[in-house]
């Protein structure tokens, strides 16, 4: 084995009921590298990952530790922890009712006695020594999602980790949280550690790796220097094919001309919800793709939650085809055909051991009433028909949704509000933690809608992506609506002042 | 073509992983059993009773006619389980309740009076009232105060019995006539035992129910993710009321048959212990007590699994009072089987035995 290299692993198969998750798969990480694990929903990464943590045992291969002869065995986390293996995984998996000391420590106590003053002591020297700003004493739920982050790196970190697994760090940070993120990374890349780094954000890729691992429908695609791997070439080397220019996509779009275009569908006047967001105007045209934008906290999600009646909404008035209606809760929002598709997939939108089917018919279900639920054979037909239309990757259509992939689950949740037929659709975070393939997809099937008449807010905080499918954006600071931009003004500075009030 | 071919053969392959398996298997068990020790014990006859009425009897008909309050009683607690993910142990304390609002209306203020004081068929649909208002108390202390199932549901458990002796003062009001023990003993001119006659009624009703309505597309959407229920347009509160407000029903229809198998009723030991039995079916069934996924009839074959049990035991001249031991040792044998840790690890190991050259390789 090579001086440097920390972690070698040999012809990694692995099987599920079903399906080869992944077949002879080799990955070589270094000392003192940030190495992206890249690939599409289901490529295989989060099972490679799991394998190497021992989550999931492997069915053929071999795994080889820097310092440890011959092949070595993971049979669970544990192992792969004391071997010098730590992950830390997207959603936060620390305590936020412990401190921050405690957080560092638990699970590695040795003995029944702690010297508490000396953990905390050691756990600031630590965190100072890492640049986090946080206190051994704070209750971990007091920090940002950021600092939680990189608690568990401290900790991962604390562990004299040699390998170090970052399941897509970043995805609930803001750019300058991922920037300390960053930081941090490039510090401990100078000690030593290996990196291994899963996202699904180029730029992040571009931003700190030294090399690129690709993987697709479970095999190695090849592993790459980042010099030598320019953008486009990863997109297609990910996606398997040539990639059609995704820049271009709003052109594909056509305006909506049809009855009523230029017309307002939906219009409220000084809304508000319990969710804390100052009272807020704002219409939307037939055909029309809107977005809000803003950083994370801005109000975005709250905004669109008290359209919809998600929240308790106080006051405000409402009016559908400039009609007077009254909206506080989801279903009369349906019933006006408002359709919702809520930020957090798997807190508000899966009915995780619910078929894809039922999945997928539910809100449809729900506007037709209790007493007529939808015949097998319809329900199948809608079911066929949208998973062939969304080209939903499923097993069956009877397979429970939450063993999809997060970009597939998300296309059945789209089905179920294109299968509710509204005339308003909100997509909140629709591309988060998906493949750059059903992004594209998501983005293009917007335009699409918008063509036919449907009015569509789009929500996103890739800016890109809004410029991309929006005509008109409405900026959010601090809980408020603090501009509109449409035309000319749609370009990223623009974007970037106005969020920041301005000064730019 | 294709398509027909393969449903047919799902069911088969189906079943091997659904969970009636596990029922199925533990009723399979007993039943060969039984068999084995004792053919004589699946002997049925023909007879006549006191009135000169055909009955039939033997040890199977006695556990469909005893298991029937606990299968109607497993159709609610499938329900209430999957919708709030707690079950409800008031059911035998609220029997009480329903009973004795039941014999009250039947028989006034007289202890034992000479003829009934109102038709049966109203005192028994206050007996559903009775069951619906203690369902809909236990559901909105659940739904609207977010009260712990079993906690909420520990009020009625304690206090429960306590009302159903105040409703008809403490008395032990015996019903005059024939035709009220009809519910639980035999109707005249048919041979099968008229609880088991109730239950099957139960049952089509609420396969009816889950047929031609959402109640079941709509409880397991509110116990698998609230959340996601209510950004649906469902109401998940309504949903959990309506749950307990139907176990509410099904205890009225258990106390019809409890009462009518006596005539009157006993406060203190009436359906003692049975909501252990109901939760023990809602498991055995292999549904999840956390909620979520059900299958109703999987508790109803469990249901009678357990009566079977219970009369298996008896058939062996198990004491009544050591019996709870003997089933306690079954039901851990069964539950330990049917735990998904468990489950996977047998899977593992038949696929080992299967395919012992790959495993090499």
């Amino acid at each position: 084995m090579n001086e440097n290299v920390v972690l070698e692993m040999k012809n990694i198969s692995k099987s599920f009921p079903g399906v080869r998750a992944l077949q002879n798969v080799d990955f070589r990480l270094c000392e003192g590298e940030i190495h992206a694990l890249m690939g599409e929903n289901g490529a295989g990464k989060s099972t490679l990952i799991k394998v190497l943590t021992g989550v999931y045992g492997k069915d053929e291969g071999e795994i080889f530790l820097k310092g440890e002869s011959g092949a070595v065995s993971i049979r669970s986390p544990q192992d792969a922890q004391n071997l010098g293996i730590s992950t830390v995984y997207q959603e936060i998996t620390l305590c936020p009712n412990l401190t921050v000391a405690e957080n560092m420590y638990i699970g590695r106590e040795k003995g029944w006695r702690q010297n508490w003053k000396k953990i905390n002591a050691d756990t600031n020297k630590i965190l100072e020594s890492l640049g986090i700003p946080a206190k051994a004493t704070q209750q971990l739920s007091s920090c940002s999602i950021a600092i939680q982050q990189m608690v568990a790196i401290a900790r991962a970190v604390d562990m004299e980790c040699k390998v170090l697994i970052l399941d897509e760090p970043t995805s609930s940070l803001d750019e300058q949280e991922v920037e300390k993120l960053f930081g941090l990374m490039r510090d401990l890349k100078a000690k030593g550690v290996g990196i291994i780094f899963v996202t699904h954000f180029l730029d992040q890729v571009y931003e700190v790796c030294d090399k690129i691992t690709v993987l697709r429908d479970g095999k190695l695609v090849g592993e790459y220097v980042i010099e030598d791997l320019p953008r486009v070439q990863l997109v297609s080397k990910m996606l398997g094919k040539d990639l059609d220019d995704m820049a271009e996509i709003k052109g594909e779009g056509q305006e909506y001309t049809g009855e009523g275009a230029g017309t307002k569908f939906y219009e409220a006047e000084g809304l508000q919800s319990t969710a804390g967001i100052s009272p807020f105007d704002f219409y939307i045209k037939k055909g029309e793709v809107n977005g809000f934008t803003g950083l994370l906290g801005s109000g975005r999600s709250e905004c669109v939650r008290a359209i919809f009646g998600a929240d308790h909404v106080t006051s405000g008035k409402v009016k559908i085809n400039g009609k007077g209606v009254k909206i506080t809760n989801p279903l009369e929002a349906m019933k006006n055909g408002i359709a919702y598709l809520p930020e957090d997939r798997k807190g508000d939108g899966i009915i995780g051991d619910l078929s894809v089917r039922e999945n997928l018919i539910l809100a449809a279900q729900v506007l037709k009433g209790f007493c007529h639920p939808f015949s097998k054979a319809e329900a199948e037909k809608a079911a066929d028909e949208y998973i062939q239309m969304l080209e939903i990757k499923t097993a069956s259509k009877e397979t429970p949704i939450k063993s999809l992939s997060g970009g597939n689950q998300q296309k059945v949740i789209v089905a179920r509000w294109l299968f509710a037929h509204p005339e308003y659709l909100i997509l909140d975070e629709p591309t988060r933690g998906i493949d750059i393939g059903t992004k594209t997809e998501i983005q293009k099937l917007v335009l699409k809608l918008a063509s036919e008449g449907m009015s569509v807010t789009f929500i996103s905080s890739e800016t890109d992506e809004m410029l991309r499918t929006c005509s008109r954006l409405v900026v959010m600071r601090d809980r408020k609506m603090v501009g509109e931009l449409s035309g000319d003004d749609l370009n990223q500075n623009k974007i970037m002042s106005t969020i920041a009030g301005g000064e730019a | 073509m294709e398509k027909t071919a393969a449903k047919k053969q799902n069911p088969l392959s189906g079943l091997l992983h659904s969970q009636m398996m596990i029922p199925l298997v533990a009723l399979l068990l007993l039943l060969g059993f039984n068999l084995l020790m004792d053919p004589t014990f699946f002997r049925i006859t023909l007879g006549t009773n006191s009135d000169g009425n055909p009955v039939l009897s033997g040890n199977l008909i006695s556990a469909l006619n005893n298991g029937s309050e606990l299968a109607i009683l497993a159709i609610g607690m499938t329900l209430v389980t999957a919708a709030t993910g707690g079950q409800d142990i008031s059911v035998g304390a609220t029997i009480a309740i329903s009973g004795s609002a039941m014999l009250r209306v039947l028989c006034g203020t007289e202890s034992s009076p000479s003829s009934l004081a109102a038709p049966i068929i109203l005192g028994f649909l206050i007996a559903v009232l009775a069951g619906m208002l203690c369902g809909a108390f236990n559901g909105v202390l659940v739904a609207a105060f977010r009260i712990q199932p079993m906690i909420a549901t520990l009020i009625l458990y304690t206090a429960g019995r306590s009302i159903a002796a105040w409703i008809n003062n403490n008395q032990l009001p015996i019903v005059p006539g024939k035709t009220f023990t009809y519910f639980g003993g035999f109707i005249p001119g048919i041979p099968m035992p008229a609880p088991f006659l109730i239950a099957v009624l139960c049952f089509i009703i609420i396969g009816l129910v889950l047929k031609f309505t959402n109640l079941g597309l709509y409880t397991q959407a509110v116990g698998i993710n609230e959340n996601a229920a209510k950004l649906n347009g469902l109401k998940p509160a309504f949903i959990k009321i309506l749950s307990f407000v139907i176990l509410g029903v099904c205890v009225a229809v258990a106390a019809l048959i409890k009462c009518s198998r006596t005539s009157t009723i006993n406060y203190s030991v009436v359906a003692q212990n049975i909501e252990m039995d109901a939760i023990l079916a809602v498991a055995l069934g292999g549904n999840s007590l956390g909620g979520g996924k059900f299958n109703i009839w999987a508790s109803i074959v469990a249901a009678y699994v357990i009566q079977l049990l219970t009369t298996t035991l008896y058939k062996f001249k198990v004491s009544s009072d050591a019996l709870p031991a003997y089933k306690a040792v079954v039901v851990i044998l069964l539950i330990v089987f049917s735990a998904p840790v468990v489950k996977e690890k047998l899977s593992e190991l038949t696929k080992k035995i299967r395919k012992p050259a790959k495993e090499v390789g």
